[in-house]
């Protein structure tokens, strides 16, 4: 005959052997849901606080395929380098929003923008920018001179511009706009012209 | 640790080419993956046999059981005797189930589909490419002697070969034509230029080599069926027997480039005027260029308006040449190199887009830099003496467009090869009429937009070839 207390004992530490695997198992459930990759759809906004300065965002606009200047009131740092990093950031998070008038694909972030002298500077696009971009002459000749613009029109200094991918020189940003040369902006600009 | 290196080597050289099998039916011709097991080749049966008929699979433990439009065949895995409606015969080795797939040996692959197709079928074994009944395109070659001499090749059916060009040799490869070899593997021409083409089958496809001490070019005419390789224009100028040229030493520093496989024009002899408007399909082969729409490749549109462009031009007595006539890969460098080796009064780069409406037409834009040394210039602005001529030929193609009511802009592109190009160079974005990217596909555009090009190139024709040459 099992004696009355040892068969309370096992009983409850069954019934707390099976409390606890449910509650293992919902635990695994939520570090399961927790570590699922989500969809990263915009840039890293800004880090930046503080008050804000107005600047002009050359912005394409697909439909008629032209470039407007733009004024916008964004809070920029002190750094040169670190102003033009926010400024093209600005000016993506413009193309990456859903009512964009000339959107870019999920993801597309400039990751640095480096100012060598003289006067060179020199852009860091991650791969989505290149990847996800619509294909066509137009429409890749918006993008690239709406960045150099804007960083020209903002940036004392600069006269030319280089666009990489990732790190790396690309030969086109979608099989169109030239990406293995570095732009003059003197000739960017001419080209602005036409497409205002 | 050796075997981790020879993973690693294998990683990073890609690994050998995938075995192929290709099939080729009056139904559909397609190419199906080949996998080794045991050291014998297989292939899927279930795909082999669904795009020939209405194909079903029911797996019974390890039995698998296909049925082919009426007939029925079951096979056991690991087992080398199968049934065809209840005709036992035995495959080449074991019969093989892999997740619900199963798996046949090649070399029995032609029992098989003679079985539940009914039909002969030819297997060429070696180069993995079966025959379902009476479907092979024959052809034949002969030389014109003819100033410069032409291969003229002829086929029973259209073909659309991948062209690629290497030193001595024009390869043309043909995966989804049921190419068959002609009565030699080796035909020979009584030609300096043009002394022999041989064939050749491996992994799915056929290989057309036709060897040539000048480079060369192949033009389609006749919707595919006939594919002409001449000499490239300038090699077409030289004497087939000539001594090959040692290269000319590279001027100093990073001045010139030359792109590798091309000839640089300063080692060619000048034949100007053989002529005058080199039209350029952008894109082709791997390189699709735009997605137009979900049918429509931006090379297939740029192709499809350079033929039409072409038989405008010529039927205005203006000499045209085609870079690209077929589904061919050319890099930018190639494009300009076999442009500015042509050199052309005009070079017109021909491009699709889905955004916008009308035709956008684009002169270079020039990157920064650029230093010319003597008689060689800087590559990527060798476009600078010849900006005023591209704009004057933007302007005449621009009021043909606005004369035909068709939208137009003109504007700055950096748009490579334009820069490297050394005559007046206009590159063209065609965008729909209307806004629907199907319309690009349409005859009457193709026709209006390619009138338009044309009547524009006449009119500046003779500004054009008073071309100035470059600044110095």
């Amino acid at each position: 005959m099992i004696p009355r207390h040892l068969m309370i004992g096992v009983a409850a530490m069954l019934a707390l052997a099976l409390g606890m695997s449910v509650y293992v198992g919902h635990m695994r459930g939520r570090v399961r849901q927790t570590e699922t990759p989500v969809a990263y759809t915009h840039p890293v906004s800004a880090p930046v606080q503080g008050p804000t300065e107005q600047v002009t965002l050359y912005v394409a606009y697909d439909d008629p395929g032209v470039l407007r200047a733009q004024a916008a009131n964004i809070p920029l740092p002190a750094g040169r380098q670190e102003r033009a990093q926010e400024l093209l950031r600005a000016l993506l998070g413009l193309y990456l929003d859903k009512s964009s008038s000339h959107s870019l694909g999920p993801g597309a972030e400039v990751l640095d923008v480096y100012l060598v002298d003289p006067g060179l500077a020199v852009i860091d696009a991650n791969d989505a920018f290149a990847d996800g971009h619509r294909s066509g002459v137009l429409v890749e000749e918006l993008t690239v001179a709406s960045l150099v613009q804007t960083l020209a029109a903002n940036i004392p200094g600069i006269n030319r511009v280089k666009i990489l991918v990732g790190g790396k020189e690309r030969e086109t940003l979608a099989g169109h706009a030239d990406l293995s040369c570095t732009y003059d902006v003197t000739g960017v600009s001419q080209m602005v012209a036409e497409l205002q | 640790m050796a075997a981790i290196l020879l993973a690693a080597v294998i990683v990073v050289s890609g690994g050998p080419e995938a075995k192929r099998l290709s099939v080729y039916s009056a139904t559909a011709n397609y190419s199906l993956p080949v996998t080794e097991h045991n050291g014998s080749d297989y292939v899927g049966l279930l795909e082999t046999l669904e795009p020939l008929g209405s194909a079903s699979v029911r797996v019974d433990g390890r039995v698998w059981r296909l049925r082919f439009n009426n007939l029925d065949g079951e096979f056991s895995n690991g087992k080398t005797r199968v049934r065809v409606q209840g005709q036992a015969f035995d495959l080449a080795s074991n019969f093989l189930l892999e997740n619900g797939r199963g798996l046949v040996p090649l070399s029995s692959l032609p029992t098989l589909m003679q079985r539940f197709l009914g039909t002969p079928v030819n297997f060429h074994e070696t180069s993995r490419r079966l025959f379902i009944g009476n479907v092979a395109v024959h052809f034949t070659a002969q030389v014109n002697k003819t100033i410069p001499p032409t291969l003229v090749m002829y086929f029973s059916s259209p073909v659309n070969p991948m062209i690629a060009t290497e030193p001595g040799k024009l390869r043309m490869v043909f995966t989804h034509e049921p190419l068959v070899p002609p009565g030699s593997q080796t035909l020979t021409f009584d030609s300096a230029a043009i002394p022999s083409a041989t064939f050749q089958e491996s992994n799915g496809a056929a290989e057309i080599a036709v060897a040539g001490p000048v480079p060369l070019f192949a033009r389609f005419s006749d919707d595919g069926r006939t594919i002409t390789i001449a000499p490239a224009p300038q090699a077409a100028a030289r004497p087939a027997q000539s001594p090959p040229q040692p290269p000319a030493a590279p001027p100093a520093g990073p001045v010139s480039q030359v792109p590798l496989g091309t000839m640089p024009p300063a080692n060619v002899t000048s034949n100007p005027g053989q002529y005058f408007a080199v039209v350029d399909a952008s894109h082709g082969g791997d390189e699709r260029g735009a997605a137009l729409s979900d049918q429509l490749a931006e090379k297939d549109v740029t192709l499809a308006f350079a033929r039409r462009l072409r038989q405008e031009l010529q039927a205005q007595g203006v000499t045209t040449l085609v870079l690209r006539d077929g589904d061919t890969t050319l890099s930018l460098d190639q494009r300009a190199s076999m442009t500015n080796v042509a050199h052309p009064a005009i070079y017109i780069c021909l491009h699709a887009a889905s955004q916008g409406s009308g035709v956008r037409l684009y002169t270079a834009m020039l990157p920064t830099g650029g230093e010319n040394r003597g008689a060689f210039l800087d590559w990527d602005t060798a476009q600078s003496g010849f900006r005023a001529v591209s704009q004057t030929a933007e302007s005449g193609l621009a009021a043909e467009f606005a004369k035909r009511e068709v939208p137009v802009r003109s504007l700055l592109a950096p748009l490579r090869p334009l820069n490297n190009i050394t005559s007046a160079a206009v590159g063209i974005e065609i965008a729909p009429p209307a806004g629907k990217a199907a319309d690009l596909n349409s005859p009457a555009y193709q026709q209006l937009v390619a009138e338009a090009v044309a009547a524009g190139i006449e009119a500046v024709r003779d500004k054009l070839g008073a071309a100035p040459g470059p600044a110095r």
